[in-house]
């Protein structure tokens, strides 16, 4: 039976703490787009977008209003690009990419990902002239994003792909230059990429999924940071209990909308992605709950203790609340879409050394990150390089999402908006790896035994 | 099917008379009502059957949220679903 304090701590996590869900993705398969003619393939995708998910925003608002929970993104995910394009005899992936975005904007989603290529052992047909669009790709068009697997725990490392995406990511920047270096804010450079991840930049549909599915990514930052603030002294066997507790209500909301979204549209569901997804807004960062545990700044020594705590609990908490859990599930640290994270790189209290270890034990990796304009290829590469090996050797998805921020130096700010957020140009070393990523080849997948 | 109604705010004449106005006047049973004062702000839950409802849920949610605006006070109507997933294993 449902008590009074339920009901108003519901509704005070929605109106003051920020609780929402952050995204209904509908994940499209389009293999059964293939064709020779690659106008016959565009056309083949455009109807089967706008067929599948024609009421996917519609259905998001409803549930919505019914409910009172507000649904912040509703989204597609297509089946990774470069195997759609393996299939055309003229591989003009950028003709796709304008094919995907005239679908988002007939849909109304406000994001489209899978614009994307998994190469983590080696290119297949399509992979290279997918991988090479990109820049181009991101520049012309608004809603897609782009993504690119460059290594597993059961593959290891394509540092062939790792240099070509250093590449990728500066050039992507260079072309948009002119819009606040947007591209690279929408393309993810992946190690052991989840198939059926909700958010966005990285989401793609993965060939092992069915043909259309419902994935929903839930959020919540404000209301474990308030939980936290109410429990006030207590040691971190409570504090992790609390997030438990927390993290279990916000997943059960997510599986409701996922289970009624999937129920309206008629189309299977898939997983819940039990996250702490951060934004912009003052309250709804991932940065206070770190500092709400006794942390002084986001970055300090600790940091990295901090949020493995809080990644753990968050799992363990919703694991429970929904019947099938995917997705990154986890912490995000986004830098420039989490105002805590913001203000920590602004004093110089958290730098991209310490965010390195902090993706050690957090969801994802280094992301939303602006670097100095005139960092190298080979630089960013290395970055890539370095997450990718976080990620094989501890067999977990880690990312890359930095951005050259052209014509910017160390602390200037560049600002995208809206949940992209905006931050400060971080510093990088400035010593060269690029003899290191010069010479290609792969990095042998590691070993299973033996750990330490 | 049930729906939550939750009342928030400055305690002040007529509040339980014009919402359960607006449910009668639309067919809206009301099936329980409980209502504290927490500090100095007025806090009403009531359980209400819509199942007989002449209009669409969403729209009664707009005038409630209406009303709400007229009466400084935050009024939602939300499906009683949201409070048994979030509150009940």
């Amino acid at each position: 039976m449902l008590n009074a304090h339920d009901i108003l701590e519901t509704i005070q996590m929605i109106e003051e703490e920020n609780l929402d869900v952050r995204t209904i993705t509908m994940g499209i398969s389009l293999l059964d787009c293939c064709h020779s003619d690659i106008d016959v393939t565009c056309q083949k995708i455009y109807d089967k977008i706008t067929r599948y998910a024609k009421d996917l925003v519609k259905t998001g608002e409803q549930i919505e209003r019914e409910y009172g929970i507000p649904i912040i993104n509703k989204r597609i995910s297509v089946t990774p690009i470069a195997m759609i394009l393996a299939s055309c005899e003229n591989r003009d992936a950028v003709k796709i990419a304008v094919t995907l975005e005239k679908a988002a904007l007939a849909c109304g989603v406000n994001f489209l990902g899978g614009f994307s290529a998994l190469v983590q052992k080696g290119f297949g047909p399509g992979d290279r002239e997918l991988i090479e669009a990109i820049p181009e790709a991101l520049a012309v068009t608004e809603h897609i994003c782009s993504s690119v697997n460059i290594g597993s725990t059961k593959t290891g490392i394509n540092m062939d792909a790792v240099k070509l995406m250093g590449q990728t990511v500066r050039r992507a920047a260079e072309l948009t230059a002119d819009k606040g270096c947007i591209g690279p804010a929408k393309l993810v450079v992946f190690c052991n990429a989840p198939e059926d991840n909700p958010f966005m930049a990285g989401a793609f549909h993965g060939a092992g999924e069915p043909d259309c599915v419902i994935n929903v990514g839930v959020s919540g930052p404000g209301v474990v940071r308030a939980a936290l603030a109410k429990a006030g002294d207590c040691d971190l066997t409570a504090v992790a209990d609390l997030i438990k507790k927390t993290a279990f209500k916000i997943t059960r909301m997510g599986q409701l909308v996922a289970t009624e979204a999937s129920r309206r549209l008629g189309v299977p569901f898939g997983i819940v992605d039990l996250s702490l997804a951060p934004t912009p807004a003052v309250g709804d960062s991932v940065a206070y709950i770190l500092e709400e545990m006794g942390l002084e700044c986001c970055g300090c020594h600790g940091t990295t203790a901090a949020l493995a705590l809080l990644n753990d609990a968050v799992k363990k908490g919703g694991v429970m609340a929904s019947s099938h859990v995917g997705g990154l599930s986890g912490a995000f640290i986004p830098v420039t879409e989490d105002a805590g994270m913001i203000e920590a790189s602004r004093c110089g209290g958290l730098t991209i050394q310490k965010l390195e270890a902090m993706t050690a034990v957090c969801s994802v990796g280094l992301d939303m990150i602006n670097i100095p304009g005139d960092t190298p290829a080979e630089v960013i590469s290395a970055i890539i390089a370095d997450e990718a090996a976080i990620g094989m050797v501890n067999s977990k998805t880690t990312a890359v999402r930095v951005i050259p921020a052209i014509g910017m130096n160390v602390g200037d700010e560049l600002s995208f908006g809206g949940l992209l957020g905006g931050g400060p140009v971080m510093p990088l070393s400035t010593y060269s790896p690029a003899k290191f990523i010069n010479r290609g080849g792969r990095i042998p997948a590691p070993m299973q035994s033996l750990k330490n | 099917m049930r729906a939550v109604i939750t009342v928030v705010g400055k305690d002040t004449v007529g509040i339980l008379s014009r919402v359960s106005a607006e449910c009668a006047a639309h067919k809206i049973n009301v099936e329980e009502v409980t209502q504290s004062i927490l500090r100095d702000m007025f806090a009403m839950i009531m359980m209400v059957d819509i199942e007989q409802s002449d209009i669409p849920f969403t729209e009664f949610a707009d005038n409630l949220e209406s009303i709400g605006k007229d009466m400084h006070l935050s009024i939602h109507a939300m499906h009683e679903d949201l409070f048994n997933a979030m509150h009940t294993i």
